[in-house]
């Protein structure tokens, strides 16, 4: 299911570095990343630890400047924060004073604007937790938490929504669950994604392409689109054929670990 | 029916638990003076001491005492607490006051407010305001450090997503800073009440002619250790009330974190 109806790029990432200095040494943690993602786009980008993913994802947010090359918005060079983009963390992050609702309306720019109370029951609905708005973080499981974190980001509806590593501290039946949340948002709201993860089958489960990094420097390895149709069965021929090519990206045939499935 | 039963043990239990030692010691040290090995003129028994109690509470003058004593513990804490709080929340928002206050708090502070007498003498004479001055010496750095710490240990996590969804600075302060830091304020609360009570005393070292720390003082004079100890005990239960009462609107403020109660 390529949304070949709507072409637009919606990011253009051309030449990134991007480098930090510790101790007067030069640690390159992007190296030449290019990557066009379109309007509606699910992208996800997968390498282990260290591999410059989520600074990737941070320029991209706006969180980290300094960086050489290109990233532009539309037309529009990313230099620091928008509503246009909403961001989920690995960590819920909610603010633990502010019950689900008041944390929702926190991605509200103005208050006072007349959508907000049909907007956030409207949002609580679509990530499934319409009796949870006066709950505190506290009382939540992970899984809601993360629940929320993804309606706070959608509340201003960005038109890229970014995700880094977001479901990587839950157990893996509640990551499944999360996994087809996410499918099933996307596919109603039909804002682009991009999604890092370390966990293989859960790029190839959500993305239109899965994006292979290597490490230090962070560059791209490969870009592997993934033509199945959604929602895609995990135990399929065509998902482990493709499931064993990307893991051939990360270990040698030697030490090729146990073929593993969550 | 045995839950009734378990909650009733479970009372009895934590009753004997918070009460127990002190009965204990009590009992010992009463016993100890009916045995003579404690002599009544260096320390009383309780037994004496609780008459001395009564009858200071009888004819009102012990009541006059704290009433004193609480109102000049009150206005010094409240100054402090108004000051600590505004002062330490400008130090900890901005980095240019804080460089330039960082270096004269770490020297005032550890100077006790008893060596400031003198100065509070000459600066405000023998009446009440030197007496409030000591005390809000007392009281004003554990709050203003206190806020300040709360402020600075801002989660960074929460400052990044406030970044992202563009929330203005006067929100950001409002809805993160200061709730992250209020755990930490009410500590500082809770510090600066307890050492503005301790303080009394050294306050009504100057020229005093009523409160607990001069009822203490003049006892002294006269040797009777008694009623020394009777002001003693007064500070330490009316100190104990003060800290119940913050600490009570504390977790009436706090609702939105379990609380570690030991393992």
């Amino acid at each position: 299911m390529n949304n070949n109806n709507s072409v637009r790029p919606k990011l253009l990432i051309e030449n990134l570095s991007k480098s930090y200095w510790v101790n007067n040494d030069e640690l390159k943690a992007l190296q030449d990343i290019n990557l066009t993602i379109l309007n509606g786009e699910f992208v996800a980008i997968v390498g282990s630890s260290g591999c410059g993913k989520s600074t990737l994802l941070k320029i991209i947010a706006g969180l980290e400047n300094g960086y050489k090359g290109t990233v532009l918005l539309g037309n529009e060079k990313i230099s620091g924060p928008g509503l246009d983009r909403g961001m989920v963390f690995q960590e819920h992050r909610l603010l633990p004073w502010l019950t689900v609702e008041k944390n929702i309306t926190f991605g509200i720019k103005d208050k006072k604007s007349k959508v907000t109370a049909t907007t956030v029951s409207e949002h609580l609905d679509l990530v499934g937790l319409s009796g949870f708005a006066n709950a505190y973080p506290f009382q939540l499981s992970g899984g809601m938490a993360q629940r929320v974190s993804i309606a706070r980001a959608l509340v201003n509806q960005p038109e890229l929504l970014l995700f880094d590593e977001p479901f990587g501290s839950l157990d893996a039946l509640t990551k499944i669950q999360m996994q087809k949340e996410v499918l099933r948002i996307w596919e109603a709201e039909k804002t682009t994604m991009i999604l890092v993860t370390h966990d293989i089958d859960e790029a190839i489960f959500l993305g239109d392409r899965v994006v292979v990094m290597s490490s230090r420097p962070g560059t791209i390895r490969k870009i592997i689109p993934i033509d199945l149709l959604r929602p895609r069965d995990r135990s399929s021929y065509e998902f482990t054929q493709i499931r064993k090519a990307i893991y051939h990206e990360f270990f040698t045939e030697a030490e090729e670990p146990f073929s593993y499935a969550i | 029916m045995a839950y009734s039963n378990i909650r009733y043990t479970e009372k009895v239990k934590h009753f004997t638990q918070y009460f127990g030692l002190l009965a204990l010691l009590l009992l010992v040290w009463e016993a100890l003076s009916r045995l003579g090995v404690i002599q009544p003129i260096i320390l009383p028994p309780p037994s004496q001491i609780a008459l001395v109690f009564y009858d200071l509470l009888k004819n009102g003058s012990l009541l006059k005492h704290i009433g004193i004593s609480v109102l000049r513990v009150l206005e010094g804490f409240g100054i402090a607490a108004v000051l600590g709080l505004t002062l330490g929340m400008g130090i900890g928002l901005s980095q240019n006051l804080a460089r330039m206050s960082d270096l004269i708090i770490q020297v005032i502070k550890p100077i006790p407010p008893i060596a400031w007498i003198p100065l509070a003498i000459l600066w405000f004479g023998i009446g009440e305001q030197s007496k409030v001055f000591i005390i809000f010496l007392g009281a004003f750095f554990p709050v203003i450090i206190n806020t300040i710490d709360g402020i600075r240990q801002t989660d960074h996590k929460l400052v990044e997503v406030a970044r992202i969804l563009e929330v203005s600075k006067s929100r950001f302060i409002l809805e993160v800073v200061i709730p992250g830091a209020f755990p930490s304020i009410m500590t500082g609360l809770r510090v600066g009440l307890m050492v503005a009570w301790m303080c009394v005393v050294a306050a009504e070292l100057i020229a005093a002619s009523g409160g607990v720390g001069y009822l203490i003082m003049d006892a002294r004079q006269l040797s009777q250790s008694d009623v020394v100890l009777v002001g003693m005990i007064t500070i330490g239960i009316i100190g104990k009330l003060m800290d119940s009462i913050i600490s009570w609107i504390e977790k009436k403020v706090i609702t939105w974190k379990p609380v570690f109660i030991g393992v």
